[in-house]
């Protein structure tokens, strides 16, 4: 209503604030003086829901596109899973349930553990990215390459995409730590919710694809 | 304090200062709207150009033109110009104008929000669009110049690299980064879309309620979100078969221009197919999808009765949305395809074609008994339904594998997408236009300009594309850069001449709607009244244009739906969302 | 407020546009029916069949197109602004009912009935004893073996293809069945005897169609794709490619001849003296 001048804007990446801390239905959009729109919470957990659907008929995409390969051509041969790939998927599981844990110190008030069992999460999630480097490796130091057969080619390409959206969700971990959520739309309670439901995807998402490709092989 | 529940506050917010946050980078959903309506402005003209010079070709193809170098256009020259014009006008036309560019502009207003749900994504979506644009431009510029493997990309021919031809080898390659590009953009704004419907109505707006314009931006976007994932698995994975040396697509075995490539084997070109046409075949109903929302819409207010049979038009929109994901096989009939597949997918096709005419009957159940007001809207809007039974029809042939065993790959094809989707939601952009430009811009355009603008159009479009179906049922394949190769093509040259006279005039004609859009924007007579039309909607319960933040930080209450024309016993022939039941006046 | 008054011009506007609708209409099914541009006859049994679901087909989406551009023609007239009252209704559900199931039952039952011609080109294949020709594409013309008199088609390998040594199909020198084998870029086959034609691509894809028969199928390299046919009427007939090859895409073309047994085996003979 006129009168009353309440704003809270900032710029989505690099924090930049403005605004004199209570926002009135601003939040995350660029630019000094225009405010957000008030949108119910439940909103981000629809997009965030939409978003997985959209993850998976990229991933069925490129899962159907393996069975069908597999089966035509005679050409298919074994690639070996990397041992590496066993201690990433155990890290991956691990961190859910540190991010579950994180949370629950959260809910508890408990900021200060929270932050470090989040910590942990990230590290975790970095480290099952090194691992899947590793596990390149490994495999291009014995001469699988991605165009040596149809079977290395969807080894690499399914784990990269799985890394790439991995990363996505060590960057929205980060977002999670570092964002000023005094000023936001949503707590910072919210947002960890959020960024667990996507990681805990990613996790299910990469046993998923690990079935395949060893079922595959 | 954020109090949660409501994301925070009361709906207070100043609109955004300085011209690169007010026009540029602006997260405005009706800016953004604009925004995507200004390119597909621009992209549609730029695919009526490509289309120009390859009717020209067609009609003389001997002939020599001062912009070609030695005079004559090469076949690949006229591949490179097709498979641009049905790239630009299927992405940055159709998916654009009329779901991000109206849906952008219109559904949070008709909803009662104060914007999309997630402004900054929707700014970003219409960028990364405009990204992929560019990169696909680029493709004109590069040595080889743009594809030619036209916009369904078949592989081996797009996955060989130069080696199977001119503009097969950067020019490819950018072609399929700008289309992965424009297909993370589309998903952004899916999402965007479907949360921004789903949590953001205000008090009152059931699904009920909704106007037909959001059902099809609603189901479209589904399409959208569902739709745009595989294209771009299927587009990663083309990249790699050209830049990486794998297989997905390309068999072993191959010879081409004297080289043996050895170094691929076992892929299938039907896989891409099939990944493709997933994607294809639901894009051509989020093509057309929106624009059937605008017509209901516009049939309704223009004939002052309700959309005859709402929840059949809901139920239908749903139908067609659903089962537009059971049908891609019947783009592959004769592919190599299972032909038990084919009974199948021909069955499903046919099924198809229901909800369609469900539509079409309710169509014209709305106008009967109506009270029909022929402006420039209007006419777009019933010039809409007869080329959709047009289109439609045709496809009825096409959906049954024995007839397209003749007919695939032909004239008879190309006759049938164009009138459906180079026509008929073209149309609908227009109605839709002619309707909403007094709301967005203050102005009305120009109706008398506007109606021969239609007419030259209308009967143009007729002209150009019916003789296709002509062409198709003699046997004219499609894709072909000339009809030279023998008797039974050349006998078909008069027909092809009379197609390109009659595009000429028809593209002729599509600079005066350019001119009345950009007179209306100064010199347009004034829109006075908020609600110039009588409608019922509630972008109408607003100034034109609208200020920043919609509804002014109130948010509206809707007490019925929006289809309330010449309700009995009322004074008034129409009755808006939002007004309350005791202010309804009696007659 | 009261409703608009009536629009002056709406009754020009209305009969301008009912008027083009039905002449646009007349025009269509008159150049339809008069076969102005048509198929060429076709040159098979199935053909016949095929013509014969071309015609239902016709029957049924000219009734509709006819009856809904009339039926759009006459209403938007019928009802321009006069200042007539609006009728008010909502929809009717019997209607929605009535049309559902009517179009359901018209148009699956159309798809069904088509299915026949379909089954007998795909569901079945070519009787024993049928010619067999391959049919190899490439960029950009067709090529025609012939298995010669020893039946047998010999090896081919993709390296030994080789257009600058008339070996445009890579026959394996080495292999005795390919000695006899003649290959042509014209084919011809001898009246009502059973074709089996194997499809196949040497580098992208490509589509054989012959207009006369009703064939089309894709040519698609890794894959040996069989279709069969049997052709009744002798006479002269082009082949077209159908799926975009690249630059020559539309020059990608040869004819096929039917003749009689007689002159099949005189021609026969012809080129495999040729070979030799």
């Amino acid at each position: 209503m006129a009168g009353s001048i309440t704003e809270a804007v900032e710029i989505i990446d690099a924090g930049r604030g403005g605004g004199t801390g209570t926002p009135a239905g601003g939040g995350d959009d660029g630019g000094s003086s225009s405010p957000l729109p008030p949108i119910p919470r439940r909103a981000y957990f629809t997009a965030l829901q939409l978003g997985l659907a959209a993850i998976v008929m990229f991933f069925m995409a490129l899962a159907s596109s393996y069975i069908v390969r597999k089966g035509l051509g005679n050409d298919w041969q074994h690639t070996p899973m990397p041992t590496v790939v066993w201690f990433n998927t155990l890290i991956l599981l691990a961190s859910s349930g540190t991010i579950i844990l994180a949370r629950k110190k959260l809910e508890d008030g408990d900021r200060e553990v929270f932050r470090s069992w989040w910590w942990v999460t990230c590290g975790l999630g970095m480290l099952f990215l090194a691992g899947q480097i590793i596990a390149w490796r490994q495999l291009s130091a014995a001469g699988i390459l991605l165009s040596t057969n149809p079977s290395s080619s969807f080894f690499y390409l399914l784990t990269a995409a799985h890394g790439a959206h991995l990363a996505g969700g060590i960057f929205a971990l980060f977002y999670v730590l570092f964002r000023p959520w005094k000023r936001s739309r949503i707590s910072q309670a919210t947002a960890a919710e959020l960024a667990s439901i996507y990681w805990h995807f990613m996790d299910g998402l990469w046993v998923f694809l690990l079935v395949l490709l060893t079922l595959g092989r | 304090m954020v109090t949660e529940e409501n994301g925070g506050g009361h709906g207070n917010h100043r609109p955004p200062s300085g011209f690169i946050r007010k026009y540029v980078f602006s997260t405005d959903h009706k800016v953004i709207g604009i925004q995507y309506l200004s390119l597909a402005l621009f992209s549609v003209f730029l695919g009526m150009g490509l289309s120009f010079l390859m009717r020209l070709h067609l009609a003389w193809p001997a002939a020599k033109w001062p912009f070609f170098r030695g005079g004559l256009m090469t076949p690949e020259q006229y591949l490179a110009l097709m498979t641009m014009h049905g790239t630009i006008m299927v992405f940055m036309v159709l998916t654009t104008a009329p779901q991000s560019g109206f849906g952008n502009y219109f559904l949070p207003i008709q909803i009662g929000a104060s914007d999309m749900a997630f402004p900054v994504l929707n700014m970003l979506s219409f960028w990364t669009t405009m990204v992929s644009l560019l990169v696909m431009l680029a493709a004109f510029f590069v040595p080889g110049g743009a594809p030619i493997s036209g916009w369904t990309a078949y592989p081996p021919l797009s996955a060989l690299g130069e080696i199977s031809g001119p503009g097969q080898g950067t020019g490819q390659t950018l072609w399929i980064i700008g289309l992965a590009i424009f297909s993370v953009a589309s998903l952004m704004g899916a999402l965007n879309f479907i949360t921004t419907l789903i949590d953001l109505r205000t008090k009152g707006m059931t699904l009920g309620h909704l106007p037909m314009t959001c059902w099809t931006w609603f189901v479209t976007a589904i399409l959208g979100l569902l739709a745009f994932g595989v294209l771009l698995a299927a587009c990663i994975l083309l990249l790699l078969d050209r830049v990486a040396g794998t297989s997905f697509f390309i068999p072993g075995g191959i010879v081409i221009s004297g080289q043996v490539i050895a170094w691929h084997k076992g892929g299938s070109p039907l896989l891409w197919q099939h990944l493709f046409w997933f994607f294809g075949h639901p894009e051509v109903y989020i093509a057309i999808l929106p624009g059937m929302g605008m017509v209901s819409h516009l049939l309704s207010t223009f004939s002052r009765k309700p959309v005859f049979g709402y929840r059949a038009m809901v139920g239908a929109t749903c139908a067609i949305g659903f089962l537009g994901f059971c049908v891609w096989g019947h783009h592959m009939f004769v592919s190599g395809m299972s032909p038990y597949s084919a009974f199948a997918f021909s069955m499903l096709t046919m099924t198809i074609g229901v909800p369609s005419a469900v539509k079409t009957f309710n169509w014209l159940g709305t106008i009967w008994g109506g009270k029909i007001t022929f402006n420039c809207s209007m006419l777009f809007a019933l010039g809409f339904v007869s080329l959709f039974v047009s289109g439609g029809l045709s496809g009825l042939f096409l959906a049954q594998p024995s007839l397209d065993l003749y007919l695939h790959d032909g004239y008879f094809v190309v006759a049938h997408f164009h009138i459906i989707m180079g026509v008929a939601a073209i149309f609908a952009v227009f109605a839709g236009l002619y309707f909403w430009f007094p709301k967005m811009f203050g102005r009305f355009l120009h109706e008398g300009v506007g109606k021969v603008h239609f007419w030259i159009t209308f009967v143009g479009v007729y002209a150009t594309f019916m003789p296709m179906h002509f062409l198709g049922l003699a046997g004219n394949p499609r894709r072909y850069s000339q009809m030279t190769a023998g008797p039974f093509l050349r006998a078909l040259q008069p027909l092809h001449v009379f197609i390109t006279i009659a595009a000429f005039i028809t593209i002729a004609a599509q600079f005066i709607f350019l001119f009345n859009v950009f007179w209306s924007l100064f010199r347009g007579k004034e829109a006075k009244e908020m609600n110039p039309w009588h409608a019922t909607t509630l972008e109408w319960t607003i100034p034109s244009p609208p200020p920043f933040d919609n509804f002014g930080g109130v948010a509206p209450v809707i007490y019925r739906g929006p289809y309330e024309f010449s309700v009995p016993g009322v004074a008034d022939d129409y009755i808006l969302q939002t007004l309350a039941p005791d202010l309804v006046r009696k007659a | 407020m009261l409703s608009r008054p009536a629009e002056s011009g709406s009754t020009s506007t209305a009969l301008a546009l009912s008027v083009f609708l039905v002449l646009m209409t007349a025009v269509t099914v008159y150049i339809l029916m008069a076969k102005i541009w048509w198929f060429p006859p076709a040159i098979t049994a199935v053909g016949h069949e095929i013509d014969g679901q071309f015609a239902l087909t016709f029957l049924i989406t000219g009734v509709i197109f006819v009856l809904a551009q009339i039926a759009l023609a006459y209403t938007l007239f019928r009802f321009r602004d006069r200042g007539q009252k609006v009728t008010y209704f909502e929809g009717n559900n019997t209607m929605e009912v009535v049309w559902t199931l009517v179009t359901l039952v018209l148009f699956v039952g159309l798809g069904l009935y088509a299915q026949n011609a379909w089954a007998q080109v795909h569901f079945m294949g070519a009787a024993p004893g049928a010619l067999p020709i391959e049919v190899t594409a490439e960029q950009f013309a067709w090529n025609f073996r012939y298995a010669g008199p020893d039946g047998k088609f010999g090896r081919e390998s993709s390296d030994l293809v080789s257009a600058s040594t008339g070996n445009p199909v890579g026959l394996d020198p080495n292999d005795p069945a390919s000695k006899d084998d003649v290959v042509v870029p014209v084919m011809a086959v001898p009246v009502n005897r059973q074709v089996e034609l194997i499809i196949r691509s040497e580098d992208v894809t490509h589509s054989f169609f012959v207009r006369e028969l009703r064939l089309k199928q894709d040519a698609v390299p890794g894959m040996d794709i069989h279709m069969h046919f049997t052709a009744t009427v002798p006479g002269v007939y082009e082949i077209a490619c159908a799926e975009l090859c690249g630059l020559g895409h539309y020059r990608m073309h040869s004819t096929l001849t039917v003749m009689s047994q007689a002159d099949f085996n005189e021609w026969m003979k012809q080129q495999e003296a040729a070979n030799q």
